[in-house]
């Protein structure tokens, strides 16, 4: 009896190998392939335009790279705006979530509405921001003036205090709708047991978010955070389109592009995103495991 | 192997044909631009040369952007491959771009390359070897509110201290006349290749040099430069709105064309621009060369444009050369510049009745292309983009404050020093 069940086993996983085995091809394909491509020639001194040249050259990129200031200026813009941005985008997508949640009339179409500033393209809402922090033309001076607020117009963009603050704020706009709607998913499948039963014992709302919504959604939003986080910590075409190449925002990515595409340096640019590769690997192990062991306690 | 195939089939029409001129024909690639009317004009000089010598041409469009097409362009040279034949390259390109070009100058004759701009063709020319021809030119130049200048009595200026001047002038009067967001001048200050050329220009008309002069010596340390830089800090907040730091061309015309500055300094194409039909400055603009540093200086204008070369993978570099040389003639840049108002790359096409005629501007840019300024794209070669991007980061820290211009310029002197292995950038 036992073998012949683990014989089904047996067979049931080969099939479930045969069926994925496709996809894993293809993955090695795709993403497997130009990674170790591209882990390769950060060992290298590879150019853009002649990459058959390239000699092997160990880890001088990578202690180049660890020296350069420039470069750790990137880690720390990177780092402030993905914890930032996404703490920002959590808080608001949730008190979203939460409304959306209710029942009210309209609220199919006003979920379809919120999604509008995810929808369109970042390089096209950049841009568009770009042009509305104008200190001259754009309208958000021309409101903040008309308000009474500012006493002169801010070069939102060209300042290093609010260029990284502005980008900040372009990115909370686009991405709270997508989180909102994570949540809201998380949400709605929640049991209404535990709900009904605080509302019988007549339980503060503010408690009911902490003590029941709160833990119970807790899985959704460590799934939703950790989405956004590998997102923004590849961020590339919000700063790229607002402030170009400017040391005061430049972002890891843009640092690599930079050295990979303008300076046509394929092995120090290589190393870099294998450094971007590392961090990003880094940050998703230690967010998983602390969020692993807050579940478990 | 892209090519193979319709070229196979040529082959087998011709043969089966019979046709006398089958050994010579041919299929060939070039990329061009698809920025506005771009593409049409390209498309109708390839097919003119065409249908004259039998052969065939494949227009193959590229990105936009100049960095992705550079980006590409290296992909493809670097691959070694014959799917395009002829490449139009940006005028700091050849430097780097040199090592993977044929050399033009044994497919045409040695006085073809009389009729061009000397400095362009200098430009082309990489150790020796003519590795492009000059499609069109463009050079930075001065644009000026002609109603605001005449209101105010002023003449458009000579020097930069002229500039600053009228521009503080006219800027304080306008507010005061009811107008808060008028400016003085505005140009290109965000950390890109266009501050580049903005600060080229600054330090040029002050007879500062080109940062790194013909030897490969670097020369931007000097009292001249840090008086450009000088002059053009004390610009920003004043003349120039604090925002200036993060504009590129797109943003100063902007500002220009809502009416909202007296001066801005940018490429001829926004002359078409600020003259349209829903311009609110339309008619109001004149254009004048970038001036000059002080008393001792001169006029200038940072050079741009686009030329043509053939790729040293093509399989018919004599084919593709000559192709270059159809559409570089004389004839076709006439042609260019009556319908599409592209700068020509020969000089007397500045003075034929026809070209003056439809584009009367061409005459005033007649003198800032004569005294333009090439970026040391050149002589530093493969290495020009980190020096591009080293200047405009220092200059732009001098723009925002951050460091003074006399030890920034030498910190800069250094860095690039050290890049060029002490001034031997090959």
């Amino acid at each position: 009896m036992s073998t012949h069940a683990s014989r089904l086993t047996r067979q049931r996983v080969r099939s479930a190998w045969l069926f994925l085995a496709p996809v894993l091809v293809v993955l090695a394909l795709v993403a497997g392939w130009p990674l170790l491509k591209t882990i390769g020639y950060g060992f290298t001194d590879a150019s853009l335009i002649d990459p058959a040249s390239a000699k092997f050259i160990g880890l001088d990129n990578f202690s180049y790279l660890l020296l350069d200031s420039h470069w750790w200026a990137a880690v720390w813009n990177t780092t402030v705006f993905a914890v930032v941005s996404v703490a920002l985008e959590t808080v608001l997508g949730l008190v979203i979530a939460l409304a959306l949640n209710a029942q009210f009339p309209g609220r199919g179409g006003l979920r379809a509405a919120i999604l509008i500033p995810w929808a369109i393209p970042t390089v096209v809402s950049a841009q568009m921001w770009s042009w509305m922090f104008n200190d001259v033309f754009g309208v958000i001076n021309h409101m903040l003036l008309a308000l009474h607020l500012i006493s002169h117009p801010i070069a939102w963009l060209a300042s290093p205090d609010t260029a990284l603050l502005s980008i900040i704020l372009v990115d909370v706009w686009k991405t709270t709708p997508f989180m909102a709607l994570l949540l809201l998913a998380g949400l709605q499948m929640l049991p209404q047991e535990c709900f009904e039963s605080a509302r019988v014992d007549g339980v503060h709302p503010l408690k009911v978010f902490f003590r029941i919504t709160l833990p119970l959604l807790k899985p959704a939003l460590t799934v939703a955070i950790i989405f956004r986080l590998l997102d923004a910590l590849r961020m590339f075409d919000l700063v790229y389109v607002m402030s170009g190449n400017s040391r005061d925002t430049m972002s890891m990515s843009v640092y690599a592009r930079q050295q990979l595409i303008d300076f046509g340096d394929l092995g120090f640019g290589s190393a870099a995103a294998t450094m971007i590769f590392a961090i990003i690997a880094l940050f998703t192990a230690v967010y998983l495991t602390v969020a692993r062991v807050g579940r478990e306690r | 192997m892209k090519l193979f195939l319709p070229r196979f089939l040529t082959m087998l029409l011709l043969i089966l044909v019979g046709s006398s001129g089958a050994v010579r024909a041919a299929t060939l690639s070039i990329s061009c631009g698809a920025v506005g009317v771009e593409m049409r004009l390209c498309r109708q000089g390839v097919e003119a040369w065409a249908k004259q010598t039998g052969n065939q041409v494949k227009v193959v469009a590229t990105p936009n952007s100049s960095t992705e097409r550079f980006a590409l362009y290296q992909q493809i040279l670097a691959s070694h491959s014959s799917d395009i034949d002829i490449l139009q390259i940006d005028v700091v390109w050849p430097g780097t771009l040199a090592p993977h070009l044929v050399d033009l100058s044994q497919y045409i004759g040695k006085d073809a390359t009389k009729q061009f701009f000397p400095a362009l063709i200098a430009n082309d020319t990489v150790n020796g070897k003519l590795v492009a021809l000059p499609w069109f030119t463009n050079a930075g130049v001065l644009y000026y509110r002609k109603d605001l200048l005449k209101k105010y009595h002023a003449q458009p200026p000579a020097t930069w201290q002229q500039l600053t001047d009228t521009a503080r002038r006219i800027q304080n009067a306008e507010r005061k006349a009811g107008n808060p967001r008028m400016y003085g001048f505005v140009f290109q200050a965000k950390g890109y290749e266009g501050l580049t050329c903005d600060a080229l220009e600054w330090i040029d008309s002050f007879g500062g040099g080109t940062l790194i002069d013909a030897d490969g010596k670097v020369t931007v340390d000097n009292p001249r430069a840090v008086a450009a830089l000088q002059l053009a800090r004390s610009w920003i907040g004043d003349i120039a709105p604090r925002g200036v730091l993060n504009y590129d061309e797109e943003e100063s015309r902007g500002v220009f064309q809502s009416g909202n500055a007296v001066f801005m300094r940018n490429w001829p194409y926004a002359w078409a621009l600020g003259n349209a039909k829903d311009s609110p400055i339309r008619g109001k603009i004149g254009v004048i060369a970038v001036p000059a540093g002080g008393t001792d200086g001169h006029q200038t204008g940072t050079l741009g444009g686009w030329q043509l070369a053939v790729s040293r993978y093509s399989q018919h570099p004599e084919l593709a050369a000559d192709l270059v040389r159809y559409l570089t003639s004389y004839a076709e840049q006439k042609r260019r510049a009556l319908a599409g108002s592209y700068n020509p790359a020969i000089p007397a096409l500045y003075r034929d009745h026809d070209v003056l005629a439809a584009v009367p501007f061409f005459g005033t840019l007649y003198t800032t292309f004569e005294h333009a300024v090439a970026r040391p794209s050149r002589i530093a070669g493969s290495k020009y983009a980190r020096v591009s991007a080293e200047f405009y980061y220092t200059v732009h820290d001098v723009l925002s404050g951050k460091i003074a211009a006399a030890p920034a310029l030498a910190t800069l002197q250094q860095k690039l020093t050290r890049l060029s292995r002490g001034g031997q950038w090959r």
